[in-house]
């Protein structure tokens, strides 16, 4: 708006001629590369000791690197991790939407698991789990004092590998609920209104409408507690399991008194697995992004919206 | 159709109550809407209108009187004079039959246009994909987005954006459509697309109920005009009567506000 003298409206001149750019000197950041130096420096000679140093000894690292009790035991961690969580994003999952729900009785349940297998530590959790043996010698199906369909001997049905996922699962699905819920809450309850109003029904609403659009929420938090799942599967030695990653590696250190090229197999291992599950979240979260304006789907120009109302033929609503 | 159907009313409200708690929030709001008849709804913030649209499509449950949609009493089954709660499969069949166009617009932005469109015609109605997505289509066109059917919400105007919500309402066939200040969130250079869109429903004879307060559509559009406030219908007419010459201080007061 123009600040005309009498406050009269103007008309400009409806010639644009393309002005040639600005060229002008760019902003210069010596500070920026100044400490990129150091910490390059510093790093390459960090490397270089590292490289020479006796007690890391690389021959060794070489060594157990691909040792096959090694990688057995890596592939042992990653069936913890992916068998313990899968258990713990379904039933986090479940338990989330009973805390949700509008029936007291789930409600409560859901609450009180949350409140014990969050309020009480993994690893005396795995322990009791590795009791169970001695606590329940055998579990009974059906219904007491009624019928009885079978019976279980506990030890010869679930093996302590099993158990550990059992118990790294079940403790976990307490923060999964935690997690899937708040993704739950962030969806606006709009969106929850509009499924109604169409005549969709509860458990429909949650699986095409909420829970979609809550993954976006839950992913990333999710993602963390793979990572960290994947640590704490080092605990199952509680249960006891020995043939996961680090117990493993502690074992053979142990007997070549040679601890620190092992912790360095160990921390590779870990490391890959991180790295390759950070990589599925990203596209994980690139999935779950559709329609959400920062990850703007390419093609979908988001220019300015065109006037474009056509008139409405002349057919009936009930066509 | 047999006669006994034609005359049923589309919507008929019999001194029905609503309160959240101790918070009455519609005191007796009596009213009839008839088939393709096009009813706006006026009235200031907090006076129950909102309200009383969720009570007809059964997204709260009225406490007192009597509320029918095409004669079916709405959330309840009547058996031997007594009223039992319908379940909420039952419920979510009554709703398919009301169309709901809200303020915010409420489009899904994980799905395009047209898979907003598509979604509760597969879903619930179990059309295939295919004849879902024709017809989608076409409602697209109607609304006069067929450009724009792969395009997610949030890169639609807000108009655009509306105009997709009305197409999701229709595809599900709707007896009635309620709309509840459908260009209040819009800007005002985007309000006449939506309402043309309104105006093109109501010509081919669909029953709307509209709250609004764009009183040159009441005054165009509407067949009877409702003036509510506090929970009550203060004053109900014809639309050029009620704006030109309301009768009741409050309608006055209101009217002389929003024109
Ligand atoms: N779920 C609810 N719980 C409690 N109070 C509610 C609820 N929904 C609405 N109310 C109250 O009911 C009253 C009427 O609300 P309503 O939304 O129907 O008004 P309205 O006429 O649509 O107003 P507006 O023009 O602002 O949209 C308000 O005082 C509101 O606070
Ligand atoms: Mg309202």
């Amino acid at each position: 708006m123009s600040n005309d003298p009498g406050g009269r409206a103007s008309v400009r001149p409806d010639s644009h001629e393309a002005l040639p750019p600005i060229e002008a000197v760019k902003l210069r950041h010596p500070w920026r590369w100044l400490i990129s130096f150091l910490l390059i420096a510093w790093v390459v000679l960090f490397i270089v000791d590292a490289s020479h140093r006796e007690a890391y000894d690389w021959s060794a690292y070489g060594k157990y690197v691909f040792d096959q009790r090694i990688s057995k035991a890596a592939l042992v961690t990653l069936q913890l991790t992916v068998y313990s969580m899968l258990l713990a994003v379904v039933l986090g999952v479940l338990l989330a939407v009973m805390r949700l729900s509008p029936n007291p009785v789930f409600k409560t349940v859901s609450w009180v698991y949350i409140w014990i297998f969050r309020g009480t530590p993994v690893y005396v959790q795995l322990v009791f789990w590795g009791l169970l043996a001695t606590i329940y010698p055998s579990i009974s199906v059906g219904i007491p004092g009624v019928t009885n369909l079978f019976d279980l001997p506990t030890t010869a049905s679930f093996s302590l590998f099993w158990l550990a996922v059992i118990g790294l699962g079940l403790n976990e699905a307490a923060y999964m609920a935690e997690i899937v819920r708040s993704g739950l809450l962030s969806v606006d309850r709009g969106q929850d209104e509009a499924a109604k109003a169409l005549g969709m029904s509860w458990s429909l609403t949650m699986r095409r409408i909420v829970l979609p659009q809550a993954m976006r929420i839950i992913i990333p938090p999710t993602g963390n507690e793979v990572i960290s799942m994947l640590k704490t599967t080092s605990l199952v030695t509680a249960v006891p399991v020995a043939t996961d990653l680090y117990t493993r590696s502690r074992d053979i250190s142990s007997e070549t008194f040679n601890p620190i090229p092992l912790l360095l197999v160990a921390s590779t291992w870990y490391l890959f697995f991180t790295s390759i599950l950070m990589v599925v979240q990203y596209f994980l979260e690139k999935r779950f992004a559709r329609g959400h304006t920062q990850f703007a789907a390419a093609g979908d120009e988001g220019g300015l919206p065109e006037a474009d109302v056509e008139t409405l033929s002349e057919a009936s609503p009930h066509d | 159709m047999t006669d006994a159907t034609t005359t049923v009313p589309m919507v008929q409200a019999e001194r029905v109550m609503k309160s959240f708690g101790s918070h009455v929030v519609l005191r007796d709001i009596s009213l009839t809407v008839n088939r393709g008849e096009v009813m706006c709804l006026v009235g200031p913030s907090g006076s129950g209108k909102s309200t009383f649209l969720r009570c007809i499509n059964h997204l709260e449950q009225v406490n007192a009187g009597r509320l029918l949609v095409d004669g079916r009493l709405v959330g309840y089954r009547e058996k031997h004079d007594k009223l039992y709660e319908l379940k909420p499969r039952e419920a979510a069949e009554q709703r398919r039959d009301v169309g709901m166009v809200f303020q915010r617009f409420n489009l899904f932005p994980h799905l395009t246009a047209l898979e907003n469109v598509i979604e509760a015609p597969i879903h619930v109605n179990g059309h295939s994909k295919a004849h879902a997505t024709e017809r989608g289509k076409a409602l697209l066109d109607r609304v006069g987005l067929a450009n724009k059917a792969d395009s997610y919400p949030a890169h639609l105007s807000g108009g655009q954006q509306q105009r997709v919500a009305i197409a999701r309402a229709l595809a599900m066939e709707p007896k009635l459509m309620l709309f509840d200040e459908p260009t209040s969130a819009l800007d005002p250079e985007l309000v006449g697309e939506v309402l043309d869109v309104m105006r093109g429903l109501a010509s081919v004879g669909m029953t709307m109920i509209v709250v609004t307060h764009e009183m040159g559509f009441a005054r165009e559009v509407a067949d009877s005009l409702v003036f509510m406030d506090n929970g009550v219908v203060v004053e109900e007419g014809d639309p050029a009567e009620v704006i030109n010459n309301p009768q009741h201080k409050r309608t006055q007061a209101f009217l002389s506000k929003v024109l």
